[in-house]
């Protein structure tokens, strides 16, 4: 147990280090940060003052250094379009797209779980076949499609829900939350759905098909044969097998999730990070793009334990293997 | 074990290779399976029409939109044939000459759509190819030699893999953009858009192909070739490849939906191929801001071929990976 | 109008003081298509962006919705001589920080708008100097006679000495991607005060308690909130869901769908912003024909070939829906110096357009990016993508680059060394005068100068450069009239510039929230003028 801790551990921060490695080399190397952020007016000693300021003058494995060791702080320098830092620039951003990814995720389990289960269940009726055709078209639907769609459906046309940006915020100091308030659910709802129907559809096929895979295997079949009911063999054993996979799935499509927020973002006026680095990419604003990397990564990677560790508490082969190698 | 290094000697040639490899499909469960279900021909049947539709776009279609002089602002917004448009209290009839209509600028629809398919399926195989040979590639050493190589090489794809695909097209797009001024940036993009698509995908292919090299490499064919002094390169390539194909071609099949996707999406998002040259994505994105106008098939047309592509591929891939995993059957 | 707008302050006044009994807050949300360049008063010339800078700084003079000027820092002037004037200054007006306004802060404000980097400083390019004469009471010094000084001062912007320097934000920063103090806080005199400003996300701005002239605003406002919606159908379906209540520009295609709810108006009006083309005459080589050593734009033949070569009433007709008129000329007709016998647009002519490029020597045209903004003027985009066509077809190979606003102005403009080649930019001048027209866009002037702040292409004749010199001067109405006459002769047979259209202004309101707003030709929203239900 400790030594797969330990080994996943070193991963992850394997990880951040290369994606440090690659931010760094974006922020100091794509263009003059001096340039970039004083332009071209501005005279010699600025110039080498901000140099000294920034480090610039350093070696460069001392500014690496540097550079991680600000991040770690949470620090990320100067945005060079808007002159705030970024760490700010985040801050207001960060949890309007948390929320939305939450609760998009959340949708997706809730709806995508008892749907895979059904279709696998009952491969063949009527209400399945319509799940899976739905499902298919879901995932061939892009995202920004079934977004236009829905405003157009529930904000023009039936007039119930609002159609852009986040309001019904309330500030609870460090966070700002549209979970409070009806209004804040009614911005939140059409979005939130957006994000999630890809993921919906993506969880609702993988439990079908491992429904049906562990259905075929063996000790389901001995379950059958030492005559357990069928509710409990489905319920018992099959879904319980099932939800490796799932949380495995699930772990990365909050990642995707993530990233596919900043096109639900961007149809729905949705004030998140995502739209915040599409402009950072606009406008070349290198500060703000090898942030949102940065903190994407930590993300994807403290996700990614997450899940490794969920998936060796819940799957017992996996447990067995570590032991049976401990052993040795 | 015999019998192997038997065939391995005889090497039959390309041409004969092809015929053979077309004999036992056709006579093979794959092709039994798909002539079995009929929605994997439809699907076929539409993504085969599709991509000749795409492929000769610049003879089917009923005008040259890429010609952007034969364009007529006076043909603006006409509605496809059987409808009326209330263009602000204007009805404008439609026009003969243009079956789906015409966009704000005058431009026909469908040869808009034909042309803007071309360019969507271009950079998706294009990408997808890339990725593909790529990641093969990759995947291959990486299971053959392994060592040091493979470990690099997965410590590459799972660091990788991490990255949502859009995400990482988008920051290629944004990093290519701080290197080059707009005009190169502009000039390049079709490039740019294949390599940042192709470089979010890879790790699939070269995910699965070390897989499978890995359980082909301890196989009794492989070691004989081995124990017979054939170069690891030629190995890989000639014996180890064929068999790995399987899974490449179902990842590959599924790989395209996904491009075409990523790309209309990052067209959508306005960092995609330029507007003079639609993909289905750009002609989707030009289509929304108009779409509460009324003028709803600039937005549904393109998003109705965008779908029933990516849904007949993602069908297509569904039955491949199925039809070659003979546990599901 | 006046007695109407004198009613309206009595109900405004009213207003006020049933929301101090009720403490009923009237937010007041609005939209448009970009963003605010930003808060420095002195960086950007831009409509919007001067708009909200009017809201939260003073002026000596304010231009009401009827282009007539009125006091605003200044109570009262004269004129000593030709070249003299003297200003007495209001007294008891103070910054949104409590600070005390004097002449001190007119000099400085002097000082830091006519720097060279501010793209404001043609407001004041006739001034010599601004000096103190008492506490509250400054002197202006012009270079020469100016006829047009009055018209300029809504331009300048008055900005607290003690503040600027305290956070060293004398230098003003300008360009796309950078900014400085000066752009991200504001510090004025004027009646409202900046509460909070996320770039591309929201501007609040709240009354100020203590603005001098609060009883006689009209605006019943407590809180206006200003929110950039780039997409057209985004901000049409936020407007028809109550979630905005007033937006510009309403998208041309949805005038009517948007008219039809009960609850919404179009109000509509003549724009005094006339929209052109402009064309590289300046370098020897033109941007996209590397290691030719041409520039074609510099052949008169080729200039003329593009003017016949657009169909402006097409574009009128097809992409403005009719809500534009097709012009000739640099100005707006309401601008003093319209000269309506010369507002005839080039005829459209392709055959006559062939044949000028084959005489300039270019049959098979030539290469060119065309950059368009695509977030700053009625369908700016849609009519560059219209002329594409039109110049493809006398052979011009046109690759178009539509960008955000701030991007486009960053390329086209001085930050970037006028990287461009052909381009489109839209202009009100601020002083509703000719004079600004040919200082900003049709002549040079010296170097440094900050003459020609937006001539892109750099244009430039001799002669015409004279007579900017002489208009500026010339006191005597008539005279002036011929000079400015002139100047636009010799422009318009050089073809410096494509004009294009006057666009119609368009505000999608909510009748339902909004009582009454005053809607001014230039195309943006002065809160003094907001009135909620």
């Amino acid at each position: 147990m400790f030594a797969f801790i330990v080994q996943r551990l070193f991963q992850a921060i394997l990880v951040m280090l290369v994606v440090g490695i690659i931010s760094f080399a974006l922020f100091r190397f794509t263009g003059d940060p001096v340039n970039n952020m004083l332009g071209p007016e501005a005279t010699i000693e600025q110039r080498e003052a901000l140099r000294e300021r920034l480090g610039l003058n350093d070696s460069v494995p001392v500014q690496f250094i540097n550079f991680i060791g600000n991040a770690a702080k949470g620090e990320f320098g100067l945005s060079y379009r808007v002159g705030k830092p970024v760490e700010e620039l985040i801050a207001t951003t960060l949890p309007a797209t948390i929320e939305l990814v939450f609760v998009s995720a959340l949708m997706a389990l809730l709806i995508g779980v008892p749907m895979g289960v059904y279709t696998g269940l009952k491969r063949h009726a009527a209400l399945s076949r319509v799940f899976l055709t739905v499902s298919l078209i879901g995932i061939s639907l892009p995202t920004f499609v079934i977004g236009i769609l829905m405003i157009l459906i529930f904000g023009v046309w039936l007039g119930w829900l609002p159609t852009f940006g986040r309001q019904g915020v309330v500030d609870l100091g460090v966070w700002q939350t549209g979970l409070l308030t009806l209004q804040g659910w009614s911005h939140l709802i059409m979005p939130a759905f957006t994000l999630a129907l890809f993921q919906l559809t993506l969880i609702m096929r993988l439990v079908r098909a491992e429904m049906l895979e562990v259905q075929r295997t063996d000790y389901i079949k001995f379950a059958k044969a030492r005559g357990l009911r069928n509710r409990a063999i489905n319920y018992g054993h099959a879904l319980k097998n099932t939800l490796v996979p799932v949380i495995t799935i699930m772990g990365l499509q909050v990642g995707s999730l993530l990233a596919f927020s900043i096109i639900t973002e961007t149809v729905f006026a949705w004030p998140g990070m995502g739209r915040l680095f599409l402009q950072a990419i606009q406008f070349v604003d290198i500060p703000v793009m090898s942030s949102y990397l940065m903190l994407m990564a930590f993300f994807f990677v403290m996700i990614n334990l997450t899940v490794d560790l969920l998936y060796y508490a819940v799957d017992p082969r996996l447990r067995a293997e570590t032991l049976g190698g401990a052993a040795h | 074990m015999a019998l192997d290094s038997q065939e391995i000697r005889v090497s039959p040639g390309l041409g004969a290779r092809i015929l053979d490899g077309g004999r036992r499909f056709l006579d093979g469960d794959v092709f039994h399976s798909f002539r079995r279900s009929p929605l994997t021909m439809f699907a076929a049947g539409v993504t085969l029409v599709l991509f000749l539709v795409a492929l000769l776009a610049p003879w089917l279609a009923p005008y040259d939109t890429l010609n952007l002089s034969s364009i007529n602002l006076m043909d603006a917004r006409y509605p496809p044939i059987g409808s009326t448009f209330d263009d602000n209290g204007f009805i404008v009839e439609a026009d003969p000459r243009f079956l789906l209509g015409t966009d704000e600028q005058g431009r026909d629809l469908l040869s808009a759509i034909m042309f803007g398919l071309r360019i969507s399926l271009g950079v998706g195989f294009a990408s997808v190819i890339l990725a593909a040979v790529f990641g093969t590639l990759l995947g291959l050493v990486s299971g053959y030699v392994g060592g040091k190589i493979d470990s690099v090489i997965m410590r590459v794809a799972d660091i990788q893999l991490t990255f949502p695909a859009i995400l990482i097209a988008l920051l290629i797009d944004g990093v290519s953009r701080g290197f080059m001024d707009a005009e190169t940036h502009q000039a390049f993009k079709l490039p740019i858009l294949v390599l940042a698509i192709a470089a979010s995908q890879w790790v699939n292919f070269a995910r699965t192909v070390r897989g499978s090299t890995l359980v082909e490499k301890n196989k009794e064919y492989v070691q004989a070739a081995r124990v017979i002094g054939i170069r690891p390169a030629l190995i890989m390539l000639r014996h180890v490849l064929p068999n790995v194909m399987g899974p490449v071609l179902v990842i590959a099949t599924l790989t395209l939906a996904i491009a075409i996707l990523t790309e209309a999406t990052l067209s959508f998002l306005g960092v995609g191929v330029p507007p003079t040259e639609p993909s289905l994505g750009t002609l989707i994105r030009l289509g929304q801001g108009v779409l509460f106008s009324g003028m709803w098939w600039l937005t549904i047309f393109p998003s109705l071929v965008l779908v029933i592509l990516v849904l007949a591929v993602n069908l297509l891939g569904d039955w491949l990976r199925d039809a070659l995993n003979p546990r599901l059957r | 109008m006046r007695l109407r707008k004198g009613l309206f302050a009595a109900a405004a006044l009213a207003a006020v003081v049933g929301f101090a009994a009720t403490g009923e807050a009237k937010t007041f949300r609005y939209a448009t298509t970009g963003d605010i360049l930003g808060l420095d008063p002195h960086a950007n010339n831009e409509g919007p962006t001067n708009t909200m800078k009017g809201n939260i700084y003073g002026r000596l003079v304010h231009r009401q919705p009827d282009l007539s000027l009125e006091p605003d820092l200044a109570t009262e002037w004269n004129r000593l001589d030709d070249t003299t004037w003297r200003f007495k200054l209001r007294e008891g007006v103070t910054f949104h920080n409590g600070n005390p306004f004097t002449a001190d802060d007119v000099v400085y404000s002097f000082k830091r708008q006519t720097q060279e980097a501010s793209e404001m400083s043609f407001a004041l390019a006739s001034v010599e100097d601004i000096t103190k004469v008492g506490e509250h009471e400054v002197e202006i010094t012009t270079k020469g006679p100016d006829p047009i000084l009055l018209l300029n001062l809504p331009n300048f912007y008055i900005v607290d000495q003690e503040f600027m320097e305290e956070n060293n934000a004398f230098e003003v920063v300008r360009g796309a991607g950078k900014t400085n103090f000066a752009n991200l806080n504001a510090n004025g005199t004027g009646p409202f005060r900046l509460q909070e400003w996320v770039q591309d996300n929201r501007l609040v701005v709240v009354p100020f308690e203590d603005y001098w002239g609060k009883d006689q605003l009209m605006t019943n406002v407590t809180e206006a909130v200003f929110t950039p919606i780039p997409n057209d159908a985004t901000r049409v379906a936020a407007l028809l869901s109550g979630e905005i209540d007033l937006m510009y520009p309403v998208p041309l295609q949805d005038v009517q769908r948007l008219d039809q709810d009960p609850n919404v108006e179009v109000v509509q009006g003549p724009e005094l912003r006339t929209i052109f083309l402009g064309m590289d005459q300046w370098r020897d080589e033109l941007l996209d024909m590397p290691g030719s050593g041409k520039n074609p734009f510099k052949d008169v033949r080729v200039r003329k070939a593009f003017a016949h070569a657009i169909d402006l009433k097409a574009i009128q007709r097809v992409v403005m829906r009719g809500a534009s008129t097709p012009t000739g000329l640099m100005i707006a007709p309401g601008i003093n110096g319209f000269q309506e016998d010369m507002n005839t647009p080039y005829a459209y002519d392709p055959e006559l357009s062939k044949k000028l490029m084959a005489e300039a020597g270019y049959p098979d045209g030539f290469p060119v990016t065309f950059d368009c903004p695509n977030d700053r003027y009625v369908n700016d985009e849609a009519i560059c993508t219209a002329i594409v066509p039109m110049l493809e077809r006398i052979g011009v190979d046109v690759t178009l680059n539509a960008q955000t606003k701030s991007l486009h102005f960053n390329k086209i403009g001085r930050a970037e060394g006028n990287n461009t080649s052909f381009y489109m930019l839209g202009w009100t001048p601020g002083s509703y005068d000719a004079l600004n027209v040919l200082q900003n866009i049709i002549t040079l002037g010296e170097e440094g100068s900050g003459q020609g702040a937006w001539n892109s292409g750099r244009y430039s004749n001799e002669r015409v450069e004279e007579l900017h010199d002489l208009i500026a001067v010339t006191v005597d109405e008539d005279e002036r009239n011929a000079l400015i006459r002139e100047a636009f002769q010799i422009h318009k047979d050089e073809v410096g510039h494509l004009p294009l259209h006057q666009q119609a202004l368009a505000w999608g309101v909510r009748t339902d929230t909004i009582e009454e707003v005053i809607q001014r030709p230039f195309n943006d929203v002065d809160l003094r003028y907001v009135v909620m239900k």
